[in-house]
């Protein structure tokens, strides 16, 4: 097999040592698909300016693909210094060994302090190989920062939420840390008069260090359900602990006139289709009102319903992280609860 | 084909979790189990396995009681084990933990390696992506399906949003596997019996301490975060609670 990318001892070593007369920089690298902005990538932007105005480090950008000038475009109107447009035809599909290859070229040549990125699927996917091939750690999924007494420090979710840590690097530059989705505004990534300069740089990528062969992007099957546009949202988790237990939840969402939804081991276990499942990897919502039964609150879910109007959760678990972000919480097992909460709306209905 | 299934042993999921006086969490009065991605990454080693033939060997850093992951897989019919066994390990980065588990098979040669795509506790979703750099293989993650071919695999990545994608891979290649890739299996009672007797080998600090680094990230402190939204506890019996929520569903919410 040719070319294996980084070899261990490659990665040990140190691209380019610290040079103290360079001012220290930011790079937010956004995110782009099929030729188009991630939006979430306003959000990095966002958290970008925040980290600039608390640092003084100027804030500069990179979109990475291929004839991607007018997305460089779109985010050279953001209050950016500076725009690289890092391009290649090898960048059109995204691969891990080309992504990671091209902006180790960038970040080599910048040497940026710290670069920003949202906690994408993609990103997952090759921001642990670059920063491993540059000898640089990631602090990952990041739901804040704090600069105290010249110290940067990034907040993260810990034991699914139950604990936050907060995270400084110990390692030279460049450091990587990525956001999680929601973390920041993206609305609030702020515009500027002038537009920022865009810098293309042309990489050349050898064939060869492109492993992987991706194939074109699908959806499976149609989705079925969508839940998306639904008021009322009756949602269970591993709390409702059998397959047959469902029935409770069904009968609440139809008495409260919602959609039945899940949470993904719900779905996975073949409970419910996976067309209801609420989260990363499923729907977002953010309905009328979400009743979260047996939902623990894990981040993956939390990202899918968050936006819902209220949220009432019920839970044996007073420490369970739903609690975190439930308007109304019930402390107590779902099977107690649900079965007389059934009948009031029920009277209440019939009562109209 | 010669997999290798990199596990972790986590808190369980609903255990509850306290910090002591210094901010480090207290590991000690807490049940532990296996990070359930890992044992989806297990459960398709062996389905991997019964179709293609060869072996499946199972990998854990961590305490003594980290080997319970390891003794339940091999009962489920992994055929043998590696254990980093040293309390130093669970404060390794996952930069580290990488570096440790790439010099505790520096001298196999592996077809596949899964880990799960991230794990239940720290979350760094770091570990495989790192392996698979220092020993300069391709990777792929969030996976849901694999098929070996002529060349070497292809997988189907998950995506966000309900996408998905098929990668054509060459081995040897790294792996994360995404949790409902199949359906997991239970160990049967010859297996518990048969574990016992499966060979499983114990990699001291000092045989890879020579590789490990300082963390290039470090923990300042740990806490219970903040709530940012107050929440309005519903207490009472059963019923009491029904009638309060309609209450609220009716004149607050207004979707009755």
């Amino acid at each position: 097999m040719a070319a294996l990318g980084y070899s261990p001892s490659e990665a040990r070593r140190s691209p380019r040592t610290e040079n103290s007369f360079m001012p220290d920089t930011m790079l937010v690298v956004t995110e782009q698909r099929e030729g188009k902005l991630n939006r979430v990538s306003w959000e990095t932007v966002t958290a970008g300016q925040a980290i600039a105005a608390a640092t003084g480090w100027p804030l500069e950008a990179a979109v990475v693909g291929s004839a991607i000038g007018p997305i460089a475009a779109e985010i050279a109107a953001k209050k950016v210094a500076k725009v690289y447009a890092v391009e290649s035809p090898k960048l059109e599909r995204y691969t891990p060994d080309a992504f990671a290859f091209a902006l180790k070229q960038l970040l080599t040549a910048k040497m940026p302090k710290l670069v920003l990125m949202p906690h994408t699927y993609q990103v997952r996917d090759f921001v642990p190989k670059l920063a491993t091939a540059m000898g640089r750690a990631v602090i990952s999924d990041c739901i804040g920062f704090k600069y105290e007494n010249g110290k940067l420090v990034f907040t993260r979710q810990m034991f699914q939420g139950k604990f936050a840590a907060d995270v400084s690097f110990a390692s030279d530059a460049p450091w990587f840390a990525t956001f999680q989705n929601g973390a920041f505004r993206g609305d609030k990534a702020e515009p500027d008069a002038t537009v920022a300069p865009v810098e293309t740089i042309n990489v050349e990528i050898p064939g060869s260090a492109i492993r992987n062969k991706p194939q074109e992007v699908f959806k499976e099957a149609k989705q079925a359900v969508d839940l998306t546009q639904a008021e009322i949202i009756v949602s269970v988790g591993r709390g409702i602990k059998e397959q047959k237990n469902i029935e409770i939840a069904k009968q609440l969402a139809e008495a409260l006139g919602g959609d039945l939804a899940a949470s993904r081991p719900i779905c996975d276990s073949g409970w419910l289709p996976m067309d209801r499942q609420i989260g990363s990897s499923g729907q977002t919502v953010a309905p009328k009102l979400y009743l979260a039964l047996g939902i623990s609150g894990a981040i993956q879910h939390i990202v899918g319903m968050k936006g819902s109007r209220t949220i009432i959760a019920v839970n044996k678990d007073s420490e369970a992280p739903i609690f975190e972000i439930a308007d109304y919480g019930v402390v107590g097992n779902l099977f107690d609860i649900v079965p007389p909460l059934i009948e009031e709306v029920k009277k209440a209905k019939a009562a109209g | 084909m010669k997999i290798l299934v990199c596990m972790k042993q986590v808190p369980q999921k609903d255990a509850p979790l306290k910090l002591n006086e210094t901010g480090a969490w207290i590991r000690e009065d807490v049940s532990y189990e296996v990070n359930e991605p890992d044992a989806y990454a297990l459960e398709e080693a062996l389905r991997q396995k019964e179709k293609h033939t060869g072996e499946v060997v199972v990998i854990t850093s961590g305490p003594a009681r980290a080997q319970q992951v390891l003794r339940e897989a091999l009962a489920k019919g992994a055929d043998r084990a590696i254990h980093l066994e040293d309390n130093a390990f669970v404060g390794l980065d996952a930069f580290n933990t990488a570096k440790a588990l790439a010099a505790a098979i520096k001298d196999e040669q592996f077809d596949l390696i899964f880990t799960g795509l991230q794990s239940d506790d720290y979350g760094y979703a770091q570990t495989g992506v790192i392996l698979a750099e220092l020993l300069g293989y391709p990777h792929a993650t969030i996976i849901m399906q694999i098929e070996k071919n002529d060349t070497g695999i292809r997988v189907k990545r998950e995506l966000e949003a309900g996408f998905f994608q098929f990668v054509d891979m060459p081995l040897p290649a790294v792996l994360t596997i995404q949790s409902g890739i199949n359906k997991l299996r239970y160990a049967t009672l010859i297996g518990i019996k048969q574990a016992k007797n499966k060979p499983l080998r114990k990699v001291t600090l000092a045989e890879v301490q020579s590789v490990i680094g300082d963390n290039l990230q470090k923990i300042e402190r740990l806490y219970v975060p903040q709530k940012t939204k107050k929440t309005e506890r519903i207490e009472g019996s059963p019923s009491e609670i029904a009638k309060k929520l309609v209450d609220k569903l009716r004149n607050e919410l207004r979707v009755l």
